[in-house]
This record gives structure tokens, sequence and C-alpha cells, in this order.
């Protein structure tokens, strides 16, 4: 994979303020808690969403940011990963799996008011929780979550909080107060510096998150889970659920089926067929 | 990661009610195991397995392992797989605390125990064996021995050995002839040849300890005259660093029918003069030492039909969910409007994929069952405490051997369930039947399980504990008697099935008093008996239990209500099948005994 651009200016580097080396990194990463993928689920017919009353887990895709804020507080030498969170039912297993793997606290918002809510009332949630969390020097969130796929909400709560937002990131390393991202686009990766605080997604699949040792999972026990409510974080219902939702889910279908493959006959040429079928997919 | 899935909440709900976790909570010694706990232990414990060590059992059985005179190789995703088990600390799961162990119970640890052997049954004998060293020197080892071998064995850093048969001593050990000879300064040389030691050489650690049975100059003959040794296979600097390398060796690894990547070596001791060895526990204790392990040895491989079981279930339920042959009997003409149905739609796979899920829940319960025993026999004082532990000793060979029995027809119905494909290797499912052949021949032959259940165990108390054990069964049948219509199979038959096995006890008894080989020749299907009754025991409070929950409001209706069906279907297919035993218990040894051998070789 060739590199498509390196160094240089990108959108947010204009904010750059020279400060002095940051000697301990504290990172905020926004986590969701979901049902488990290897369940059947399945969707309310009234309200046309995933029921999530059950057992929820750790997000995949959030541990992988998850993973990048150890490694970054541990670089630093110092500092602490907090979560932020929202879920129904006060609902923290999944925390604790990312409470396990080393981060330090967590922030989880809880709250029946939020049933419904949309991706931009999440963003206000999480960015209410993010200031609760305490003085970030660098936000975390996954690039989608894995089932509800909106994409949009760490954009989001970076314009809520007036942060730089850098998106698809697969490396961040921290040179002073200055964030160096590569950050991947379809034909190998940017690399983009952006001041701190700022909000960074980031892709899965970039590094190998720690499993939970042993040690992590007696330790996360005793760790502290601050529980708030939408009144502790001075939101009004009203601007999120159902109540504040700015879009509605009017109709679901089930997926198609998937359709039988092509079957390419070898007359001894066959595999011009499979170049010309991979160039119409535009992976080669 | 692999298909496998850690049933956790299966576990859970068996150790809520089969493995007394809330009342070993409630003792000091287990404090630290609430409920809580031991579920986020086992919900981390089961996806590291799915996910760390399932990917690499596929690929174990391909390679196997490598033998060059230098050491044993084995695969190197082993290698990878291994290092994140001893970084996550899974080894000292149920270690005592005072070197580094976390200190849970048998029962849970018998749950992760599943859980890796589901995942990858040859590389989970690594650590398998580790944890009987552990035990070894926890319970024998002088200080110094603990101080200098427990810490790294205990992260899994080193990994232990057992090293008791000899070409010419297997069941019978009293016929091994490795020699200990006393160096003068505290420590001994060992000499002699040991077969089928498992992971007797590997490169995922950087010691290996081996525990050597073996006999001094003035030994008695037979087991009397048998000690213990601990021989590493680089002697251990007194800074702790690992130092010269010993003399002992694998000089070969066998070429095996299932758990491929477990390398089973014959081990050389003393090719140069002897290997350093150190004593542990007295002079000629050395069965007595291997006793004290036994019990949780014999458990684990009792697990491993659970385990295997599980696993080869769980690619069958997939298969059968997946593949369409034949129309639906008694549904829509064709299936529905896609063709054939899912196998999954007919009555004989349907049976087939029932009789696995219930034995393999009656095989979970019973192991669950019988490590909460011992637990409890560790944890409570007094006559509470006694009353477990012989709870323990009557069912620890039940559980050995009916369980990998039965983990044998659980994995073969898996093929069945597959029909051609299951014999063809790349479905994968013949790989859980050639691994699960080995656990009804080791730890203790099923048939010598046969022999220590109505040889020793029956006896205990003058069958005042098999009795004790019988008694709590019918009051459980008492119990199911207020339990209403949908249950009333399960008490009906688990009634009779309980007075079969009562009926068939005092024969043994009885019998076996006058004349042993009477009762041996049906020790097996005693056995048997003992274990399907046991089960069916297990799987009416199984019942019981999960209508408690669905009671209680308990979360996930659908899967305790799978549960009591489940254990109607155990309780009206596989109790009745106790009442079949009783002729092949009683029959006696005369017919074994009508022709010689060479009458049998006649053709």
């Amino acid at each position: 994979m060739s590199v498509a651009h390196t160094g240089g200016a990108c959108a947010v580097c204009y904010r750059a303020v020279a400060r002095d080396r940051i000697p301990s990194m504290n990172v905020v990463v926004c986590v969701k808690q979901i049902p488990d993928p290897a369940d059947p689920g399945s969707l309310d017919p009234q309200t046309k969403t995933l029921k999530r009353d059950g057992k929820l887990i750790l997000d995949e895709s959030d541990s992988y940011g998850v993973e990048m804020a150890l490694q970054l507080v541990d670089t630093a030498g110092g500092g602490e990963v907090t979560l932020v969170s929202m879920a129904p039912n006060n609902e923290v297993s999944g925390l604790r799996t990312a409470l396990a793997m080393g981060a330090a606290k967590a922030v989880l918002v809880s709250d029946d008011a939020l049933a419904g809510t949309d991706a931009l009332g999440t963003a206000k949630v999480l960015a209410k929780a993010i200031e609760r969390a305490g003085d970030a020097d660098l936000i975390l969130a996954a690039t989608e979550s894995s089932d509800g796929y909106t994409g949009t909400v760490p954009e989001q709560i970076a314009e809520l909080l007036n942060l730089p937002s850098v998106t698809f990131a697969k490396e961040i390393a921290i040179d002073g107060s200055t964030a160096k991202i590569q950050r991947q686009t379809e034909a190998g990766y940017d690399d983009v510096e952006s001041p701190l605080p700022a909000l960074v997604s980031v892709t899965a699949g970039v590094v190998e998150p720690r499993y939970p040792s042993f040690k992590g999972i007696m330790a996360a026990k005793s760790k502290p889970v601050d529980e708030v409510t939408l009144g502790d974080l001075g939101i009004d219902a009203g601007s999120v659920g159902w109540a504040g939702g700015g879009q509605e889910i009017v109709e679901v279908t089930a997926a198609e089926e998937r359709e039988a493959g092509t079957i390419v006959e070898d007359d001894g040429e066959g595999f011009n067929k499979i170049v010309d079928y991979l160039a119409e997919l535009k992976v080669i | 990661m692999s298909d496998y899935r850690a049933p956790v909440k299966d576990a859970l709900f068996a150790l809520r009610h089969f493995g007394s976790i809330e009342q070993l909570a409630q003792t000091e010694r287990y404090a630290h195991a609430d409920p809580e706990t031991v579920a986020s232990v086992l919900e981390e414990q089961g996806r590291f397995m799915q996910e760390v060590f399932g990917p690499t059992s596929v690929i174990g059985d391909q390679e196997g392992v490598t033998w060059t005179p230098d050491g044993v190789t084995v695969p190197e995703p082993f290698k990878a797989a291994y290092a994140k088990f001893v970084a996550a600390g899974w080894q000292g799961l149920n270690a005592e605390t005072d070197f580094g162990g976390a200190g849970f119970p048998e029962s849970v640890h018998s749950c992760a125990l599943e859980f890796s052997t589901a995942a990858n049954a040859a590389l989970t004998m690594a650590p398998g064996l580790t944890t009987g060293a552990i035990e070894l020197l926890q319970e024998w080892g002088s200080e110094e021995q603990k101080e200098v071998y427990l810490p790294k064995l205990v992260t899994g850093e080193w990994t232990g050995t057992m090293n008791l048969t000899e070409p010419q001593a297997g069941s019978d050990v009293g016929l091994s002839t490795t020699k200990a000879v006393p160096e003068g300064d505290g420590s001994y040389r060992i000499t002699g040849t040991k077969i089928y030691i498992s992971f007797g050489d590997h490169d995922m650690a950087d010691n290996i300890i081996h525990l050597v049975l073996a006999r001094l100059p003035d030994a008695p003959a037979g087991t009397k005259g048998i000690s213990l040794f601990l021989v590493p296979k680089f002697l251990v600097n007194d800074d702790g660093s690992v130092g010269e390398r010993n003399d002992v060796h694998c000089v070969s690894t066998e070429h095996k029918m299932g758990i491929h990547a477990s390398p089973t070596c014959v081990m050389s001791y003393g090719d140069e003069g002897g290997a350093v060895g150190y004593l542990v526990g007295e002079e000629h204790r050395g069965m007595r030492a291997m006793f004290t392990m036994m019990n949780s040895a014999r458990i684990a491989v009792g697990v491993q039909g659970a385990a295997i079981g599980d696993a080869a279930y769980q690619k069958a339920l997939a298969y059968a969910q997946e593949r369409r042959q034949g129309r639906e009997i008694g549904g829509d003409a064709g299936g529905g409007s896609d063709g054939p149905a899912p196998i999954v739609a007919h009555p004989d796979v349907r049976r087939m994929l029932l009789f696995m899920r219930s034995h393999v829940e009656a095989m979970r319960a019973l192991i669950i069952y019988n490590a909460a025993a011992i637990d409890l026999s560790r944890a409570l004082d007094g006559d509470e405490a006694e009353t477990w532990r012989e709870t323990a000793e009557l069912l620890t060979p039940v559980t050995k051997a009916w369980c990998t029995d039965v983990g044998m027809e659980v994995t073969s119905a898996a093929v069945q369930v597959f029909g051609g494909m299951g014999y063809i290797e790349e479905a994968g499912v013949s790989q859980h039947f050639r691994d699960m052949r080995i656990a009804p021949i080791y730890e203790g032959t099923n048939g010598i399980q046969a022999m220590d259940l109505v040889g020793r165990k029956l006896g205990m108390r003058m069958g005042g504990v098999v009795n004790d054990h019988l008694d709590r069964m019918r009051a459980t049948v008492d119990e199911l008697a207020g339990a209403g219509e949908e249950l009333a199979s399960i008490r009906s038959n688990l009634a009779d099935a309980v007075e079969v096995l009562a009926g068939a006890t005092d024969w043994i008894m009885a019998n076996g008093l006058e004349d042993p080989r009477q009762a041996l020749a049906g020790a097996t299907p005693y056995l048997a008996m003992f274990g399907t009754v046991t089960g069916g025991w297990l799987m009416a409070r199984q019942a019981l239990g999960a209508r408690a929950d669905l009671d209680a409001g308990v979360d996930d209706a659908d899967h305790l209500r799978a549960k009591v069906t489940t254990a109607r279907f155990y309780a009206e297919q596989a109790l009745p099948r106790a009442a079949g035993l009783v002729a092949s218990v009683q029959a006696g040894a005369s017919v074994l005994y009508e022709v010689g051998p060479d009458a049998l070789a006649s053709a």
C-alpha cells in the first residue's frame, strides 16, 4: 500500500500552539456497550430499534481506542484513562471489561429518558459526560459503533466541545502539546497534526487490544464508576430521547437474501474472468 | 476466531445450582469468590479461550509437534497463545495465594478448564499438568522447594509434568524401576526411562519442572517403595535464574490418534550420569503424594468429556441448522418455499442434538458438584467437611469415567450429525472425536475407575457414604412431588432409577464381600449406571433450579425453559437405561472365565 500523503499541514493544524511537553496524559475514551453480536439480536417492533434490555458487552470497535489510550498513557509515563458511556439500566458489564484492561474510572450516563436518543442527542450527552470526567488531553472514540453504525457521533462531540476532530486514526503519537496522527485513507494514510486537546476517532483493527489479566479483572471490581442521570449533567430530558430526536425510523425491512454466487467455467482462460471481476470490485 | 463459544451462562447456572457458589462465598477461604466476581472472571476467561486458544486448535492438529535431539517444538501459534495465557495470569486461578495464586474454588477452576479444553484440548494439557505439579508442591514440597519453584509455576512461566508410567509399569505403577541414588549433598541422581509424558519437553516456557516417581536403593518392592522427586529441566541458580541443563531429555515423541500438538514424550533420565533430583515429601511415600492430586486430576480428565463434547455439539448444531436435506416430515411440503429443510427439522437429528446437549449439561453438573464437594471439604470444618470429603471421594471415579465415556458418545453423535462429511477431516468435527479418545484411558483407565468405585468407595463407612448419596437423590424425588405436571416424568423416572441403583449397590456389596471377582466383573456397567442416575438426579435439580429462576423473574427465560426441556429429555430417555444395566451388573464373573484365552482365539 503506498503512502498517499505525508507530512505538511492539514485543516486543523492552524490551531497548534506550542506548549510544554505534557508529562502525563489524561485520555478519555467514549465506549459503547452493545448486545453481544454473537447472540441473535432483535428489533422492537414498536420503536424499530434494537432491543438492548439484556446483558451488554464492550463494543469490539471501542476496544482499539481503549488499547491506544492505555498505550499513550504508558508512553507518557503518567496520567490515566477515563471511560465515558451511555447505556440503559446502569449496565456496566462492558465498562468492566475496559476497566479490567486498565482504564482507571468511568462515567456512565443512564436515564430512562434516553431511550430512542439519536446520534446528535448521544453526542450532547457524551460531551457533557466528557466535561464531567475532568481535564482531558485527548478524547478517543471508535469511528462507528457495531450496532448503530451512524458513524457521526465523534465529530458531533468535537463540534459541541469546540475541539479539533481527526478521523480514522491508525496511529497516534504525542509530541508536546501536539498529536501526530496517521489518518487512514483509501489509498494509504495522511500524516496529520493536531493541537491538544483533540477528539480523534480510531479505526478498528489498528492495534491489538490486550486481554484483561486476572489481576486486572479483580482490580476492576473496585474502580469507580460515576453513574449519572440527565439531571446530574444539566441536560433537559426533552432535548434527547424520543422527544428530542431529530430523526425518525420510518420503516425497517429485512435484508435481501444473499444471492447465489457466479460460477466461472474454466476454459483455460478462467483467470481473466476472475481478474476482470476483481477489477470491477476495484480491489485490484 | 474459532466457532467455539464458551457457555458462560450455563456454567454460572451450574455453579449456582450444583456448585454451592453462594455458600462458598460465605466461607473465609473463598470470601473473595463472590458470585459476581466469579461471573466476571469466567466471562473474560471464556472470551480469552474462544479468541486466543480456540483458533490455534486446528493448526495444532494438522502440524503436530517436531522432535529434534535439541528438544521438542510446538506449532508457532501455540507459543503466542501460551505467552498470552501467562501474561493474563490464568494459570494461578485455583493455586493457593501464598505464592501468587488467586485461591479460587476448584468448581470455578473446573469451568475455566472446560472452556480452555473445549477451545484447544492439546494446548490445555500444558497448564493442566502444571496445575498438578503446583498441587503436589503446595501439599508436599519443602518450604525451600515452594519458594524456588511455585512462583514461576503459578504464573505459568515454567510448566510442570507428571512422570509415572514406564514401559513395563502402566496401570501397575508399582512395577516401576527408575532409580534415585542419594548424592550426599541432599540431592539425588535419577536414572531411568519414563513414557507418555505430556509436555515432557517443549519450547513455550523457560523451564520445565518434572515430578518423577523413582525408587531409592533400599526401597521395598511395589508401590510402598516409590518416592517422589522433583527434576528441573534446567537447574535453578541461587538467585532464582535458570542455570545449567539437567541430564533429562526427551528422546522421542509419540504419533497419536488425537491431541496431536500435545507432545507425548519418552523421557530419558541420567544418560550422562544421572539427572539431579530433589526428594519431595518423605522417602517411600511417593504414592501417597500422588493420591493428593489424584482427585482433582481425575476430575480434570472428566472435564474433557464435557468440554470436548460441548465443542463437538456446538459444531453439530451449527451444521444441522445449515445443511438442507429432505422434506420436513409433517411440516410444509418441501420444508417451506426454499426446498429441502435444514436437517435440524428431522426428528432423529433433533434426538441426537438433545442427547448431546442434555448429556453435556449432566456432565458439567456432575463435575461442578464433585469439585464443589472438594471446595466445601476445605472451606468448612468438622462433620460437614468430612461429609463433603467423602462425597468427593465417592464421586471422583464416576466423574472421571462416566464423563469420558459419555464424552465419547457425544463426540461420536456429533460426527453422525455431519453424515458423510463427519468422516472427512476438513469438516473439523472428527478432531474432537479423536482428541476425546485418550480421556477414557489416561489418569487411570475407566476400568480402573470402576474397580476404585466398587472396590474402595462403596465400602467407605460400611456403605454409609453411598447410602447418604442415595438418600440425597431420594430427597430430590420428594421435592419433585410438589413440582407439578411438567416435571412429573422427571419425578417418576428418577424415583425408579434411584431404586434400581440402590438395588444394584446392595447386590455389589453383598456379592463383593463374598467374592470380589463377582463384583468387579460388573464394575464397569455399575459405574455407568451410577453415572447415569447421578447425572439424572442433577438434571432433575437443574429443572427445579430453572423453574425457581423463572418464578423469580431471572432474565433469559428462553435459556431457562430450554434447561427444563433438556432435563425432561434426560429423564425420559437416559434414566430408563439404568434399569437395562442391571443384568450386566449382576451377571457375575463365571461367564467371563468360562472359556480360556486360547478358546477366545479360536476362529
